[in-house]
Order: structure tokens, then C-alpha cells, then sequence
């Protein structure tokens, strides 16, 4: 689905990212685990066509991400409050994505229903603009937003963060279910290694913008990536 | 503990971002700001001779009179403009200062505000030509103290009274209705409250009275903010209760509808841009300095199409001048969404044309000046619509300076105005029409003159998919420095 060729990205001397090879094949379900700095939010920026690289490319289901535009339709993300717009209820911002999305108001209704759990009571009927949710209730909002109009690609940074204990549970099942039923390929990037080693079947450790481990999970998993940030 | 707050005071201002702009935008702030206390006081020496030379009697009796006004006015510019001193305060709570001292920090800081010092430039001036035509110079100083005292009890009250609409906007009706009451001669309030500023001068010592007031007001403020300073309490922020309104009717546009109805959210929703769009209404009014002849300058048949031009242009220069600028709070999510330029563009260029289209139709009330004013409104519109949208857009590429919606601040005059590119792309919004107007005008007639300019209107219009390919190009050029320029927060 997704494949990167000689990816780098760097700001003046300072390499930032430098990826030689990567390949993510359709319904995996992908971690990206790093320490601050390390690359993952520029990884994603430029999956995203947010920045441009400074050499190599990212083909996102054979479109070419910095030069065409067609990626756009079937790939969906939610990065950070930048995706969000402030002024709109969260009923009008999922509605207005789902349109973008081509979904019509009932279509949406019906996939936000499904979602109830999730959203606790608490995004709903409230009343508030977006910008006066709190960080979580923010941040559910904009995941969501992310699987409006059945993307194939979902590319979320540090879903986990900010979130109440039950609603990361909620949401780990909800990416495992988006992986299993509907062949979606998720990224997550995460700081929480027992998240991304429940949720991902496959977890690449970047360090300083380089690919220094990239493991199919399994029972050790955990305790070798404890093992390797411990050191 | 307060040389902390001194310098934590003076980093916030000398590296807040209005500042870390070029060295000639500051060069044009000082000057900006130097001219303005240059007027004051002119207007200081200048009123007494003014109100001498009008006959109207002693100076110091006559602005005395209105001095009721005054604080009035004073009162309501403060409630309108001020901000309240309680921002900033958040990251100190928890350290280990004293309320006390963090309270009378923030309500001593309010003492340094323009608000507060800008009017001594009117009134030092004032009365020392009052002391140089030999008043009595106790009474000058009682009086200038009073007055002083008086100025610095409407910052408290202010402080005081904020966001507490229901006490305030009655209290402005009742003045503005007994100020109509003096001007038509039915009751004049300043007569009951003259003599009070009046005694000032005569005796001295009543300025005491004032500052006992001062004093109380101040006290009060401090009270009041040392119960409420919790996050839940004083220093929390107003939401405002979410309105859905029912925009679907727009549905019928496509994909521009979706695009139409975000943009009416984001007018409505924002502060920043409501208040643009409000500015844009009074460009309307711009013509009557034209056609009425008000200005001398203004007289030149070429002015004519100047005033067209501003009379229908005005959401196109104080909203469409900033697209893409105002979503460049989710601009991120804009370029990632299944988004694509042409239609973003386009449905930006839409609104513009239809708030252009309204404009022109409000504008035909200059129909009372004659077909010739009209005319020139009728031929501004066209050409704004058929060229000026195109260059709007083209020069929002250039902008880099994400707006704050929430906040009014910079909404009259922003330094992104200033930059060089957009400067340039000015010229051919303005100059061009009246250069087109000219060469008809002067060359052939009148008549001629309106048909260039039009017809360069229906040939922007003609050409539009070409206009828009270019600009979706120089757009497509510039998202990444725009998307890392927005990261910055203002």
C-alpha cells in the first residue's frame, strides 16, 4: 500500500529523517515507536505532503504523494489540533469532513452511531464549538473525523495521549476492528509501547530519523522494546 | 518579587510578535504613534486659543462643561478596548508569591496602559497655557489633579465593571439620551455637573475628593480580584453557548456549498472576522467623501473610479485580502482532506463575488448623485469582480501570518499588509482601474473611459479558468512555506 524510496528530510545540515526502504503492504496494521525528536511526526507530515522531502518519495497506493494530489480521497489522518476547526460544532465538523468525503448527513449519523461508546456523552448534543472541548474530547472528535468516509489509509499521531483510560481501551479495539473487518491500513505512532504492541502487528523503532528496528509483534516484543529505550 | 514581575513584563512585550517585525515597520509604528501625540498636543495648546478665537468664552468654563462627556467617552473607549490585566496571571498562581502582591501587580500595571497616559499629552499641554495666561496656579493644579484622579478612577471602574454588559449599556443609553437632551435644548445635564469640575479650580483642595474615590475604586479592584483569582472564577474564559444553524439550503452548490457554508460559520463565528466584514460594510459610505465634493482633492474625474472601486470592494479588500489566512488555524487539515485547491479557491472567490455583487446593488443609492456617480459604482463593481478577485487571490498566496480568529487585536491594520509582494499586487487593484479610466477619459470621453474599465472586468471574467489555473499553480508553490509559517503561532 504504502512504499518509501530513499526518503530524507533535512533542515540545513541536520538530517531529520532518512528512511532507505520501507514497504507497508494493505491491513497491516503499523506502530511507529521513537523518543521525541526522532522522526515520526515528520515521517507523517511528509506521508501527508505536509512538508516536502529533500530526496526519495512516498508512493501511497501508486500515487506519488508530493507530486499528485490523487491520495487525497482515500487516505485520512488526524495529527494533531491543526486538523480541527475551532468555530464548528462536532456535528458540523463531522459533517462537513463526511461531505468532503462524499457522505451525506444520514451516512454519517449512521457511522457516528456506532461510535456512541466512544464518544461517552460527551461530544454529541453539547452545545460547544470545537475549540471549547477539552484536549481529550478534542481529540476524540478529530480520530473519529478520521474514519469518516471509509479511507484506506489512517495515519494517526499519538491517538493514545490525552485520552481517558477507558477510551484507549475503546479505541485500541476500534483500530483492531477497522484492521480486521475492513482490510484498512492504520499507522499509529506512539510513546506508550504496551499500546502500540497490543494494537500493531508490526512496530518500527526510529531513532535520530533512522529505521533501527522493525519487528512483526509478537510475545516479546514489549519486553525487547523496553529493553532497547532502557539502554 | 516585583523586579520578577518587571522583567517578566518586559520580555512579554519586547518579544511578543507585533514586535519582531522589519526594522522599517517599526520605523512607521513610531512614527505612527509619535504623530498621534503630536495631534494631542496641538490639540492642547489649540483648544484654548480655539475657544477664545470663537468667542465662546472662558476656555476653562467650556471644557469644563463638556468634561461630562468626556469621561463618558473615556469610559466607553476603555470598555470597548482595554484589556483586562488578569491575562498572564495563570502561570503564577502556584509559585510561591503572594496573592496580594500578584494582584496589586496586575491592577498596577493597568496604571502604565495608553489608555491612561495618552490623555496627559492633552491635558499637560492644556493646562499649562492655562498657567502661562495667568489662571490661578493652585487652582490649575487642583484642577488638573481632580481631572487626573478622575481619568484613573474610570481604569478601576472599568476593571470593575467588565464584560458586565447589563450595568454598562444602560448607562451609556442614559448618557447618549441626555446628551440629545443638551443638543436639542431640553435639559442640560452640564449644568449640574460643571460647577463640580468648576470647583476644582476654585477650591483647590476638593481634589481630594477624587482621589479618596481613586483610592476606594482601587481597593475595591483589588478585593474583588483576590477573592476571584481561581481558574473557575475570575480567570475563567467566556464560552458562549454553540448555536447549529441550518445552512443545508446551500447544499444545492456542490462541493462549493460545502466550502460557502464553512465560510459563513467562520464570518459569523469569530471575532476577528466579524469585525472585518462590519469594516467592510462602512467602505460603502466611502463615496460620499466623493461625490459630495467633501474633499477638494477627490474633485478629479479619475477619483471617481477610485471611489467605485472602494465603494464595492470593501469585503473583497478587508476579507479576501487575507484569504487563505483565515484557516490557517486548520490549514494542515485543509491540505490533507480529500480537498482540492481548484474548489477551495474557487469557493472563496464565489463568496467574494457574491458580497461584491451586494455591495453594488447597496451601492445604487449614489444613484441620488447623478448617473455619472452610478455609473463609476456599476463599473468599480464589474472590474472587481473580474479582476480584483483574481488578484486577491493571487496575493494571498504571499501572506504568511496566521490570524488569530478569537481575538480582535490587529483587526484594524496588520503588518502582513506591509508585505512587499502584496504591497506590489495593490497596484494594478487600484491603479490600473484609474489608469484604464484616464486613458479613456482623456484620450476620447467620459464614456469611453467607464467602457475600458468594464471591459477589462468582462475579459478577467472571460478568462477565469486560465486566472484560476495560474493561481491554483503559484498556491500548489507556495504550501509548504505557508503550512510552516502557520505553525507559528502569531
Amino acid at each position: 500500500m504504502i512504499k518509501v524510496n530513499n526518503l530524507t528530510k533535512a533542515y540545513g545540515t541536520a538530517t531529520v529523517l532518512n528512511i532507505g526502504g520501507l514497504e507497508i503492504p494493505r491491513g497491516q496494521s503499523f506502530g511507529l515507536v521513537g523518543n521525541n525528536g526522532a522522526g515520526k511526526t515528520t515521517f507523517f507530515s511528509l506521508l501527508l505532503d505536509l512538508i516536502q522531502p529533500t530526496t526519495g518519495e512516498i508512493i501511497n497506493n501508486e500515487v506519488q504523494v508530493n507530486t499528485s494530489e490523487a491520495w487525497k480521497p482515500f487516505t485520512a489522518a488526524f495529527i494533531d489540533e491543526t486538523f480541527l476547526i475551532g468555530y464548528l460544532t462536532p456535528e458540523e465538523y463531522f459533517y462537513f469532513i463526511g461531505e468532503l468525503r462524499g457522505q451525506n448527513k444520514a451516512d454519517v449519523d449512521r457511522m457516528l452511531a456506532a461510535f456512541e461508546d466512544f464518544f461517552h456523552g460527551e461530544i454529541l448534543g453539547q452545545k460547544k464549538y470545537l475549540r471549547d472541548l477539552s484536549k481529550g474530547n478534542q481529540k476524540k472528535a478529530g480520530i473519529i473525523a478520521a474514519f469518516i468516509g471509509n479511507p484506506e489509509v489512517i495515519i494517526l499521531d499519538e491517538p493514545f495521549a490525552n485520552l481517558d483510560p477507558t477510551t484507549q481501551i475503546r479505541l485500541k479495539q476500534i483500530i483492531k476492528d477497522l484492521v480486521k473487518t475492513n482490510n484498512v491500513t492504520v499507522l499509529v505512532s506512539s510513546h506508550d509501547l504496551t499500546h502500540v504492541t497490543e494494537v500493531c502487528e508490526r512496530i518500527v523503532v526510529l531513532n535520530k530519523g533512522e529505521v533501527v528496528k522493525d519487528i512483526q509483534t509478537s510475545k516479546e516484543t514489549l519486553k525487547e522494546l523496553e529493553a532497547f529505550f532502557a539502554s | 518579587m516585583f523586579k520578577h514581575f518587571i522583567s517578566l513584563q518586559w520580555k512579554s512585550f519586547s518579544r511578543s510578535a507585533s514586535f519582531k517585525t522589519n526594522i522599517w515597520i517599526k520605523i512607521l509604528m513610531i512614527f505612527g504613534a509619535l504623530y498621534m501625540l503630536g495631534m494631542f498636543l496641538l490639540m492642547g495648546i489649540g483648544v484654548y486659543f480655539g475657544i477664545e478665537r470663537a468667542g465662546l468664552g472662558d476656555p476653562l468654563i467650556i471644557v469644563n462643561r463638556f468634561m461630562l462627556y468626556y469621561w463618558v467617552v473615556d469610559l466607553l473607549f476603555r470598555y470597548a478596548m482595554q484589556k483586562m490585566p488578569i491575562t498572564n496571571i495563570k502561570p503564577l498562581l502556584y509559585l510561591p508569591f503572594n496573592k496580594s502582591e500578584i494582584v496589586h501587580f496586575s491592577l498596577g500595571k493597568t496604571i502604565v496602559s495608553f489608555f491612561n497616559w495618552g490623555a496627559a499629552f492633552f491635558f499637560i499641554p492644556f493646562s499649562i497655557v492655562l498657567l502661562v495666561e495667568g489662571y490661578n496656579s493652585v487652582g490649575v493644579i487642583g484642577w488638573y489633579l481632580g481631572i487626573m484622579a478622575i481619568r484613573y478612577s474610570n481604569n478601576f471602574i472599568n476593571v470593575l465593571a467588565n464584560n458586565k454588559d447589563i450595568v454598562f449599556y444602560p448607562f451609556v443609553t442614559v448618557m447618549a439620551i441626555l446628551g440629545a437632551c443638551q443638543y436639542y435644548n431640553v435639559f442640560d445635564i452640564t449644568l449640574y455637573t460643571a460647577p463640580f469640575f468648576e470647583s476644582l479650580y476654585h477650591t483647590p483642595w476638593i481634589a481630594i475628593l477624587p482621589w479618596a474615590v481613586l483610592v476606594g475604586l482601587y481597593f475595591t479592584a483589588y478585593s474583588y480580584f483576590k477573592k476571584h483569582m481561581y481558574l473557575d472564577a475570575g480567570l475563567s474564559v467566556k464560552q458562549s453557548e454553540a448555536k447549529t444553524e441550518d445552512l443545508s439550503w446551500l447544499n444545492r452548490f456542490g462541493n462549493l456549498g460545502t466550502f460557502l457554508k464553512n465560510d459563513l460559520r467562520l464570518i459569523k463565528r469569530n471575532k476577528r472576522s466579524k469585525t472585518s466584514v462590519i469594516m467592510s460594510f462602512f467602505f460603502i459610505f466611502y463615496g460620499l467623501l466623493f461625490f459630495t465634493g467633501a474633499v477638494e482633492m477627490y474633485d478629479g474625474p479619475v477619483w471617481k473610479i477610485f471611489a467605485g472601486i472602494f465603494v464595492t470592494g470593501g469585503f473583497l479588500f478587508s476579507f479576501g485580502q487575507f484569504v487563505p489566512s483565515w484557516d490557517s488555524a486548520y490549514y494542515p487539515l485543509m491540505m490533507s482532506q480529500n480537498i482540492q485547491y481548484k474548489d477551495y479557491l474557487r469557493s472563496k472567490w464565489y463568496l467574494i463575488v457574491i458580497a461584491t455583487t451586494i455591495s453594488t446593488i447597496l451601492g445604487s443609492a449614489y444613484l441620488y448623485f447623478g448617473w455619472d456617480a452610478y455609473l463609476a459604482v456599476i463599473v468599480g463593481g464589474i472590474f472587481n469582480i473580474g479582476v480584483n478577485s483574481y488578484v486577491v487571490l493571487w496575493g494571498g498566496a504571499y501572506i504568511k501570518t496566521p490570524i488569530d480568529l478569537t481575538s480582535n487585536k490587529k483587526a484594524f491594520g496588520d503588518k502582513q499588509s506591509f508585505n512587499a509582494k502584496t504591497l506590489l499586487l495593490t497596484l494594478p487593484k487600484i491603479v490600473l482601474p484609474l489608469f484604464l479610466y484616464g486613458v479613456g477619459h482623456y484620450l476620447i470621453n467620459p464614456t469611453a473611459g467607464y467602457i475600458f474599465v468594464a471591459l477589462a472586468g468582462v475579459l478577467g471574467l472571460a478568462f477565469r479558468n486560465f486566472a484560476f489555473r495560474k493561481i491554483e499553480k503559484i498556491y500548489k508553490r507556495e504550501k509548504y512555506k505557508t503550512l510552516a509559517a502557520y505553525k507559528q503561532k502569531a
